[in-house]
């Protein structure tokens, strides 16, 4: 079958996200573009451990929360000014959330399917509890300031972060293709297939799902680093966002869960249109509630398999239908050759 | 010398005494027959034996340790393969990542290599060619049929090289060409050293392929010996026929 993204395609797309800040250097279009691109890493992350295991975690939040937190508390103990230097501690962030999700993660992970769910749910209400009620620690409802960055221009104001961004959903999106390909992916997806039997064939089915958790918890964590730093203050209610699960899910399971770009493809198409909505006509306080509940719906009803699995399944049908059009290649033919022999083998199957 | 060995197992599910001091051993190199009337207590011997039943009283010995209550993975690392009565294999995966799961290594190098470019994909070819369904490799394994999904299942327990095999009604439902070669494979597995413990109620299957028949009835063994002379125990008749 013929790929529907080869390299060279890959690299065109590259080449446009570099190139995207310089083309369009106005200041309304690269903020949605930063929250479309730290979404698409969360989301990415998010996929490494619910779209590869099956279980669906509903409590990233925390991670996302435990990253920003991270990043404003150090700012502010150890009197970092506003710049570069908080970008170098992003990959710090990722490492607190990701230390966050090993004790958390190893008690929901002993649950299986709907208490799975409601466990992690758990967990995000209490890390929001935490940042409300440490008060020495996070400053209580009024949460902390990062540090202003004055040296930065309105123009340039946007490009550090729009790099930073898209550096993580690279990495991002690279670890969850690796991931993939690898034994351990492997073993993730036969996971979600039948645990049990996964298990009896060798898996270490606990060391692996907590494993996943932990790297998803971190990528998570550093997209809720970065976020927080561009918006420039971390606060209980909107830093440890209740709806920042249902958001990536909604990614996620538009885009294709389990697939390698879906989660990418769903987070740059609804935080832009989320973004884009919400500048253009402002609606009123929730009203952009409804759209995601409606866009679940329709996501559900029509694409339960979300956007990437449904058209690389219509591309695998138009290339088979194409190669049975064909008439039979000849022998220095070069048209795909293995569906046509399948063609060949079957009629020949069918006179004997 | 017996190879595996069940002594004096036992095994409730509320007021159900599925296993009851039951001691069933497995001679190397053979292969054993394992029969008896439904509810008899066959399947819950092989999850206890793999690992997914805990046993409440006895002991499981392999090669000469002990393995009892030891988890499913465990048992596998140690060469204990099995089939289920009704097939599991990964229906969202093809069929040749089905094959590498069962491939799995230890150790970080080893997990994070690429399944695809790993020796055992080699392998992994040479025993879907072995049990016939190679150009279904790049099928998701939920499309196969019912046959097929057996022979997979059989196939990719052999990618980890088991000593021994725990087959769950192999014949089941499955048609009578396809009976053969799965009985023609396991004599040729066989030839190479692999113990089996075969469950059926295909008695034709069980008489004419098993070296050693055990006949068990609620929970507990009744007879064993050559599938002849079992054949005309009273016991196994009386188990079977009603008392």
């Amino acid at each position: 079958m013929t790929k529907l993204l080869n390299p060279a395609g890959l690299l065109v797309l590259l080449a446009g996200a570099i190139a995207f800040p310089f083309v369009i250097n106005d200041p309304t279009y690269t903020t949605i573009a930063i929250f479309a691109l730290l979404f698409a890493a969360a989301a990415s992350g998010w996929n490494i451990f619910s779209g590869y295991t099956g279980y669906i975690a509903l409590g990233h939040a925390a991670y996302f929360g435990v990253g920003g937190y991270a990043l404003a508390i150090m700012c502010q103990r150890w009197h970092i000014q506003g710049g570069y230097t908080p970008f170098y501690l992003v990959p710090v962030c990722g490492l607190i959330a990701a230390a966050f999700a090993v004790p958390l993660g190893a008690v929901a992970l002993r649950t299986r399917r709907h208490t799975f769910v409601v466990i992690t749910v758990a967990s995000f209400f209490i890390l929001q509890l935490l940042s409300y009620n440490l008060r020495g620690l996070t400053n209580g409802s009024s949460g902390i300031d990062f540090p202003l960055i004055l040296q930065w221009g309105p123009d340039f104001y946007n490009l550090p972060f729009y790099y930073a961004a898209l550096i993580l959903t690279l990495v991002a999106l690279a670890t969850s293709w690796f991931i993939r390909n690898s034994k351990f992916g492997l073993g993730l997806l036969a996971i979600r297939d039948d645990e049990d039997r996964a298990q009896g064939l060798g898996v270490k089915t606990g060391a692996s799902k907590l494993i996943a958790f932990v790297i998803s918890a971190f990528f998570v964590g550093m997209a809720g680093a970065v976020l927080n730093y561009f918006i420039g203050n971390v606060q209980p209610t909107f830093t440890f966002d209740s709806l920042f699960d249902v958001a990536v899910e909604l990614m996620v399971f538009m885009g294709g869960i389990g697939s390698l770009s879906g989660p990418i493809l769903g987070a740059l198409v609804i935080e832009s249109a989320d973004q884009y909505t919400a500048l253009q006509f402002s609606f009123g306080p929730g009203l952009h509630l409804l759209v995601y509940g409606s866009l679940f719906l329709v996501v559900i009803l029509f694409l339960p398999q979300g956007i990437v699995p449904s058209i690389k399944g219509q591309w695998a049908r138009y290339q088979a239908s194409r190669s049975n059009d064909q008439p039979l290649p000849s022998a220095n033919g070069t048209g795909p050759g293995s569906p046509a022999m399948g063609v060949t083998a079957s009629r020949e199957e069918a006179k004997a | 010398m017996n190879l595996l060995e069940v002594k004096g197992a036992s095994k409730a599910f509320g007021g159900i005494q599925a296993l009851s001091d039951c001691s069933v051993s497995l001679e190397k190199g053979k292969i054993n027959g394992l029969i008896g009337p439904n509810g008899s207590g066959k399947t819950t011997l092989f999850n206890v034996v793999t690992g997914y039943e805990k046993v409440d009283a006895g002991e499981i010995i392999f090669n000469g340790k002990p393995i009892t209550n030891a988890s499913p993975d465990q048992v596998f690392a140690l060469g204990i393969g099995r089939t289920f009565q009704l097939t599991r294999i990964f229906p969202r995966l093809t069929v040749i990542e089905n094959m590498h799961v069962a491939a799995q290594r230890s150790g970080l190098s080893g997990l994070l290599a690429r399944w695809s470019q790993s020796h055992e994909q080699k392998r992994a070819i040479e025993l879907l060619d072995y049990v016939g369904i190679t150009r279904l490799k790049d099928t998701p394994a939920g499309n196969l049929s019912y046959g097929q999904k057996k022979l997979l299942e059989f196939a990719f327990i052999l990618i980890a090289d088991p000593q021994v095999i725990l087959l769950d009604e192999p014949a089941g439902g499955v048609n009578p060409t396809m009976i053969n070669l799965l009985a023609s494979r396991i004599r040729g597995l066989n030839e190479l050293g692999i113990t089996f413990l075969v469950v059926e109620h295909n008695m034709e299957f069980v008489m004419t392929l098993c070296d050693r028949v055990t006949v068990m009835h609620r929970g507990t063994k009744i007879a064993e010996g050559p599938p002849a002379e079992v054949r005309r125990n009273p016991a196994v008749l009386e188990a079977y026929l009603g008392d």
